[in-house]
């Protein structure tokens, strides 16, 4: 009796300490972007000017404002990656799969590929510590997760600074990713939530789907070799706008002419419902 | 030869002119009277030969292999006894070379504590003639680094003799071969100061940047030393150009900064255009007859101050101050 006691509780014992390394689903695949949400802003880009929506500081919103899309035409801009947040939202299909210790089995990493710029974001599940804050930060950055029930819920540090919006609207090097990656069958949604104190006054938050794909099995190559674009460019030019002189900012409101210019600068209250209210009063007040 | 010229040359300064140690320019960098006694020394593989130490000043970058160790700057000379055991955990032969990257005392207070514990190899005359020639290893800079720390006859010197440059250059770089590599020490002319330079291990691939490049703060143009943020943003471009990324503008050459976190190329550039932006702003406010006052006022750096705002001792104010003084025709 008492053998048996002992061994189901090293049963247990090895349960409790074993389970959260196995994966609860498989998201291994192939897997195609759906551009459910914000079809607009992924594939044709956004406008500039457009920061609707987004909980942005006054900061990040001078960034944007200075942006000048020339920039992306030096040549160590022209093959720079979306960032793990960002990444997701591109024109990309996914490839994932389950990395494990051939001695134990046990799960070591779930790798996630994208096709666009050829990243693999390592998602570590073996429990090791993220690096100190002094270490290389990459494109993809350092993520570890776990499962949460059904739902693979993954933490990353190290982003290298990037895009919250591809119009010039950045995350710093100190931004921090929650990752959830929920399968439904053959759909996979991705959230993402960007939290990042300087540029962003609450955490971002977006989701995107996936559909698996069963048939096709691509290279998935991304080349980028950057070129000479602008010839003559003076050395320690950097294009950009002077504060105040961007006059491409009012484009937006030209062709969106029922956005207000207001709205259109974005800010955490601009997220929510309750902005409609304030909408309806600028109309009342005259404003468009 | 040099190295008995700059002896010599540092005796004559030493008996003249030291008199006292004036901590002034240390204390402007604000990490002086910290209480080191609990500051920790990480150390950190880079790549090749090369790890990073991290510590409360700047960044150290150390080089080992057969022939023994190479240090890019000392840190403050609170820390030397950590970072003289770090080398000597992680070489087995001594420390034969200091390069310093500048003058600044978050990369020199150290070379006195740290340069004692190494050794210089000499032969023949040279160690025959000068008893002490081969107690501790050189120090290596630009001229204008050991003019900068030390001082004419007659007058007080900023840094103690001990802490000099032993070995100086004068041209565009100084090459050693050393532990299976080629090193340049690239020298950056009206950078932060006029003495600036990168230090580049060509077979690690890796670039010591010193504090031209930063993480955290905002680059510590000193206009009275030569410094220019014109020359600045030249020097970055510059370490742009000397890396080579492996892939997506990722990897490959990597850069360690004077103050922060390990990078690439992309982080370089982020930080040069920075430094053009801030630039091509504060031009603009001298061209519209903006006063240095007026210019502050407009906070110019505003949407930068999230990642480079928060250091204590280089604050915004300071560095748009540098700018201006720097930018204004007749400087």
């Amino acid at each position: 009796m008492i053998q048996v006691r002992f061994a189901l509780t090293a049963l247990l014992a090895f349960a409790s300490i074993a389970l959260p390394a196995f994966a609860q689903v498989d998201l291994s695949g192939n897997w195609n972007a759906m551009f459910l949400e914000d079809q607009p802003e992924r594939i044709p880009g956004p406008e500039l000017g457009d920061y609707l929506g987004l909980p942005i500081t006054d900061a990040n919103r001078l960034r944007a404002d200075s942006w000048s899309s020339s920039r992306i035409t030096m040549p160590e801009q022209q093959c720079r990656v979306h960032v793990s947040p960002y990444i997701f939202r591109g024109p990309t299909n996914l490839r994932i799969w389950e990395e494990k210790d051939p001695e134990t089995q046990n799960l070591v990493a779930i790798h996630v590929y994208s096709q666009t710029y050829e990243q693999n974001m390592v998602i570590w599940m073996d429990g090791r510590p993220h690096p100190p804050e002094y270490a290389l930060h990459t494109w993809m950055g350092f993520s570890t997760g776990k499962w949460e029930g059904d739902v693979l819920t993954v933490h990353t540090t190290h982003i290298k600074t990037g895009w919250i919006r591809r119009n010039g609207l950045v995350e710093s090097d100190r931004a921090t990713l929650t990752q959830h990656f929920i399968r439904h069958g053959d759909i996979m949604t991705h959230v993402s939530i960007v939290e990042d104190p300087g540029y962003l006054t609450e955490p971002l938050i977006k989701t995107q789907d996936f559909r698996v794909n069963l048939n096709y099995n691509g290279n998935w190559l991304y080349p980028c070799e950057s070129v000479e674009e602008v010839v003559g460019r003076k050395e320690g030019e950097v294009p950009n706008y002077l504060p105040g002189q961007n006059k491409f900012l009012k484009e937006y409101e030209a062709a969106h002419p029922m956005v207000p210019y207001e709205a259109a600068r974005g800010g955490a209250e601009t997220m929510y419902p309750e902005y409609q209210k304030k909408l309806k009063a600028m109309e009342a007040g005259g404003k468009k | 030869m040099t190295i008995l010229r700059t002896a010599l040359a540092g005796v004559a300064l030493a008996t003249a002119a030291f008199a006292q140690v004036d901590l002034t320019a240390a204390e402007s960098h604000g990490e002086q009277n910290k209480d080191f006694s609990k500051a920790e020394l990480h150390v950190w593989p880079v790549q090749g030969n090369i790890y990073m130490l991290v510590g409360d000043g700047a960044n150290i970058t150390l080089q080992v292999g057969k022939q023994g160790a190479v240090v890019v700057n000392t840190g403050f000379a609170k820390m030397s006894d950590k970072v003289v055991a770090a080398i000597k955990k992680l070489s087995e032969r001594p420390l034969q070379y200091v390069i310093n990257t500048n003058s600044y005392p978050d990369s020199t207070d150290g070379n006195a504590p740290v340069k004692l514990s190494g050794t210089t190899i000499t032969g023949a005359n040279v160690t025959n003639d000068i008893r002490d020639s081969r107690e501790g290893a050189q120090i290596l800079a630009q001229e204008n680094v050991l003019t900068r720390m030390s001082a004419p006859t007659g007058k007080k010197s900023p840094t103690p003799p001990d802490a000099w440059p032993t070995d100086t250059f004068l041209g565009k770089e100084k090459t050693l071969f050393f532990n299976g590599e080629g090193i340049e020490i690239i020298h950056q002319p009206e950078a932060l100061t006029d003495g600036d330079s990168f230090v580049f291990f060509r077979r690690s691939d890796v670039i010591s940047a010193g504090d031209i490049f930063n993480t955290d703060g905002y680059p510590v143009i000193d206009v009275e030393k030569g410094g220019t943020i014109e020359g600045t943003v030249l020097a970055l471009t510059r370490l742009v150009d000397m890396s080579i990324v492996e892939h997506e503008e990722e990897g490959g050459t990597l850069v360690i900064p004077g103050h922060g976190h390990l990078c690439d190329q992309a982080e370089v550039v982020e930080y040069r255009d920075m430094i053009a932006i801030v630039r091509d702003r504060v031009k603009d406010a001298i061209k519209r007859g903006l006063t240095l006052e007026q210019t502050k006022a407009e906070k110019l750096t505003r949407d930068y101050d999230p990642t480079y705002g928060h250091n204590g001792y280089w604050t915004p104010d300071m560095f748009i101050e540098a700018a201006y003084k720097s930018l204004k025709p007749g400087k």
